[in-house]
């Protein structure tokens, strides 16, 4: 352990300003060992498994991990790309436009979903949708909502209830919320109609689904929309009476996806994992360590599509576009 | 063949490269395309708002360049000179004022480019200012459809190349195979068969048979007249020839001095040499014509050869000359019964002018394996030099002189043996003699 220590703080030394990650770990550290870096945003409890298994396929590699939000995955890694090997994130647009600007290098005959890839270098790995989460509790005497149309509804009709109990991204802090927002936008009058609800019951905003589901679980948060799903299955020490609820009148998922950097020193382990990654969540033999919802073989696509991997995605992290979001976003939520 | 073939391979070649420059226009045209509504709706969401431009561009602005390639996409927004959003390094040409969308293709991060810029004058209250969009993306796709296009062209090309190899090889054979048949069906023929072609042939050939079949039909006539003049010559001559030889042996009865009597048998002898070579050129005539049109009845070879026998008889007996005949009899065979008993004539005739006195000509018949008459001498034999000419008309051996004759016997026995399908084929005896065998 002490050596895992040692060379966590040589790694940390090395990297960018040794900057504050959320967290840190190396796996299989060992002298002399091809070391994987890698940046993400995904939680290392949750991804361990993964990490895990594709240890134990390669034990004369180690694996550094690191973890940031999406919005520091994409400019600490455009800041240097040279110090990463491989990029996770959940920030589809961002992970999208990093390929776009020539920061990937292609991973050639991965047989990968083409809805799930772009131009060989991106792949996506996870179908994790976006929730409404509720503490049941908070509910007594209510229906529980279905849909985002049954939410405002609620929320509507018992402000005092809800006052300051409803939560949901800032999405000037948050990629992911950003994605999600954008995307609700685009499909929907609706996502406008429910933030103006939001703001006039004065809503909690919150950089990540990690706390939204701690405030949830206390009862400091009776709601929270566009919460990932996933997150709250993998947590094992919340309440029964929180409830996911996948709304009925449109889905926003999104996939997790990853690519390999352009400048990856250890390119070539890096590529290896894209492919274990990509053949696990594809029913591999190690389907059953992925703690995520895995991409399946394109089944029911229809009932649960995800946002496309397409250029149009960039369109929102234009600089002009993003400031006319945020600012009607800020019009509806902050009051 | 090879004109028809080079000049396919011209074709196909120049097919493709048209193909291909073609289809290359197309596609980097629905490029442009796509790249100008792009731009342009990029340009036609900006808008000034409290005096300050704001572009709201939609999110088909970039979708709607998503290829199956994944080609990437680099934008950038410009205010006059100022750099309003996207990527500030996109090189930009310097714009004239000019409504039209412009297209070209440049370099961006190590990659090839196109790029569609356009450019709207935008006027607000107290503020007049231009924006400039360019919308560029990677030729990825481009470029793979541009390759898809060639091996089709390629493809289609070669299948063109090999049609046009199959139809020359078809035209050729077409014309040849008709030409060679009447070169084969024309060569075939019989030295003497100037039958006109009755083959049928393509009509582009139509005007060469016809001239060969005139140029046949002139040939023929001439040999006729010819043929016609020979007979006609000689009977003209054969009787005048007979009178004058019946007065010369009437005088020569009467003459009694020894020289007279002499130049009067000369006389005698030039006349029957004469006569007998005017027989012989009649009979050939004859059999020329005969053997162009035989017909063959069921004759008894060995019998008519006896026939010819007992003619001569009388002659050989004044030169005391003995016929001996053995072989197989009867022989039926198929023939003209004139013919054959003009060449045999012939033939024993010649036997019994070259049998020196007192000697024996032996006459052997054969029905295995052709039917066959060996005639065999004891006179001096033929010149072996002169074996393969002797039957030509008119050829005598250097040693017949001294003997009647007119060079035309060996030719007509050699005639009908070959209208008969068969031979004459002359020989030395080992020991003496000449050996000749006639077979049909």
């Amino acid at each position: 352990m002490r050596y895992v220590f040692t060379l966590i703080l040589l790694m940390s030394a090395t990297l960018a300003g040794a900057a504050d990650w959320e967290d840190q770990q190396v796996f299989n550290p060992g002298d002399g060992r091809q070391v994987l870096r890698v940046i993400s945003n995904t939680d290392t409890s949750v991804f361990l498994p993964i990490l895990e298994g594709y240890l134990a396929k390669n034990p004369d590699v180690s694996i550094a991990y690191f973890v940031a939000s999406s919005q520091e995955v994409y400019e600490r890694f455009r800041n240097a790309p040279e110090q990463f090997d491989l990029v996770i994130s959940s920030a589809m647009d961002l992970q999208l436009k990093l390929v776009n600007d020539g920061f990937a290098q292609r991973v050639e005959n991965v047989p990968h979903p083409s809805w799930a890839q772009w131009r060989e270098s991106l792949f996506g790995f996870t179908r994790e949708p976006a929730a409404i989460v509720i503490n049941r509790d908070a509910f007594s005497g209510l229906a529980i909502p279905r849909s985002r149309q049954e939410l405002i509804e609620i929320l509507r009709a018992h402000p005092d209830r809800f006052r300051a109990r409803a939560g949901t991204y800032d999405i000037r802090q948050s990629g992911l919320g950003y994605l999600f927002a954008t995307q609700d936008a685009r499909a929907s009058e609706t996502y406008w109609r429910l933030m103006e609800v939001m703001g006039s019951l004065q809503a909690r905003l919150y950089c990540c689904s990690g706390d939204m589901i701690d405030d949830l679980a206390s009862g400091k948060l009776a709601v929270s929309y566009n919460v990932l799903e996933s997150y709250v299955s993998a947590r094992t020490d919340i309440p029964e009476t929180i409830q996911v609820i996948l709304p009925s009148d449109f889905p926003t998922t999104m996939m997790r996806t990853v690519f390999v950097a352009r400048e990856a020193p250890s390119f070539q382990q890096a590529i290896d994992f894209v492919k274990y990654l990509s053949a696990t969540t594809l029913r591999g033999p190690d389907l059953d360590r992925f703690a995520l919802p895995a991409l399946g073989m394109g089944a029911n696509l229809g009932a649960q599509s995800t946002i496309t991997l397409d250029p149009g995605l960039m369109i929102f992290l234009d600089d002009l576009k993003r400031r006319t979001f945020i600012a009607e976003w800020e019009n509806a939520v902050i009051q | 063949m090879i004109t028809l073939i080079g000049g396919a391979a011209i074709l196909t070649v120049v097919l493709f490269l048209v193909v291909r420059s073609f289809s290359a226009q197309i596609a980097q045209q629905s490029q442009d395309n796509v790249l100008g509504a792009s731009a342009r709706s990029i340009l036609d969401a900006a808008v000034i708002r409290d005096g300050q431009v704001e572009v709201d561009f939609p999110y088909a602005s970039f979708s709607m360049l998503s290829t199956p390639s994944d080609d990437r996409i680099f934008y950038v927004i410009y205010q006059d000179d100022k750099v309003l959003s996207g990527y500030h390094d996109l090189p930009l040409p310097t714009l004239l004022d000019d409504p039209d969308t412009k297209f070209l293709t440049n370099s961006y991060l190590d990659e090839t480019v196109r790029q569609a810029v356009v450019s709207r004058q935008l006027v607000g209250a107290g503020l007049r200012t231009r924006i400039t969009v360019s919308v560029a993306q990677t030729q990825e796709n481009f470029a793979g459809t541009l390759a898809r296009i060639s091996r089709n062209a390629l493809i289609f090309g070669a299948g063109f190349f090999c049609l046009s190899l199959l139809l020359a090889l078809w035209t050729t054979s077409a014309t040849i195979g008709p030409l060679r048949r009447l070169a084969n069906s024309v060569a075939q023929r019989g030295p003497k068969d100037l039958r006109p072609i009755a083959k049928p042939v393509p009509s582009e050939m139509a005007p060469l048979v016809s001239s060969l079949n005139t140029l046949m039909g002139r040939l023929g006539q001439s040999l006729n007249q010819s043929e016609e003049f020979i007979a006609e010559a000689a009977h003209r001559v054969r009787t005048p020839l007979a009178t004058v030889r019946s007065h010369a042996e009437a005088t020569l009865h009467r003459v009694d001095k020894e020289d007279n009597r002499n130049a009067l048998k000369a006389m005698i002898r030039a006349i029957d040499e004469s006569s007998r070579a005017a027989g012989q050129l009649l009979d050939h005539a004859m059999i020329t014509f005969r053997a162009d049109h035989l017909e063959r009845h069921e004759v008894d070879f060995a019998a008519l050869v006896d026939d010819v026998i007992d003619r001569l008889n009388p002659i050989a007996e004044m030169k005391d000359v003995e016929f001996t005949t053995r072989g197989d009899r009867p022989i039926i065979v198929s023939g003209d019964p004139i013919l054959l008993q003009n060449a045999v004539r012939n033939l024993i005739d010649n036997a019994l002018k070259y049998s020196p006195s007192e000697s024996e000509i032996a006459v052997e018949l054969r029905a295995a394996p052709s039917p066959r008459l060996i005639l065999q001498d004891q006179g001096p034999g033929f010149v072996p030099e002169e074996i393969e000419t002797l039957s030509m008309r008119f050829t005598r051996g250097r040693n017949a002189q001294g003997t009647v004759g007119s060079g035309l016997g060996l030719a007509i026995a050699q005639d009908v043996a070959m209208a008969h399908g068969g031979a004459l084929v002359l020989e030395n005896r080992k020991e003496e003699g000449a050996c000749v065998t006639f077979s049909l």
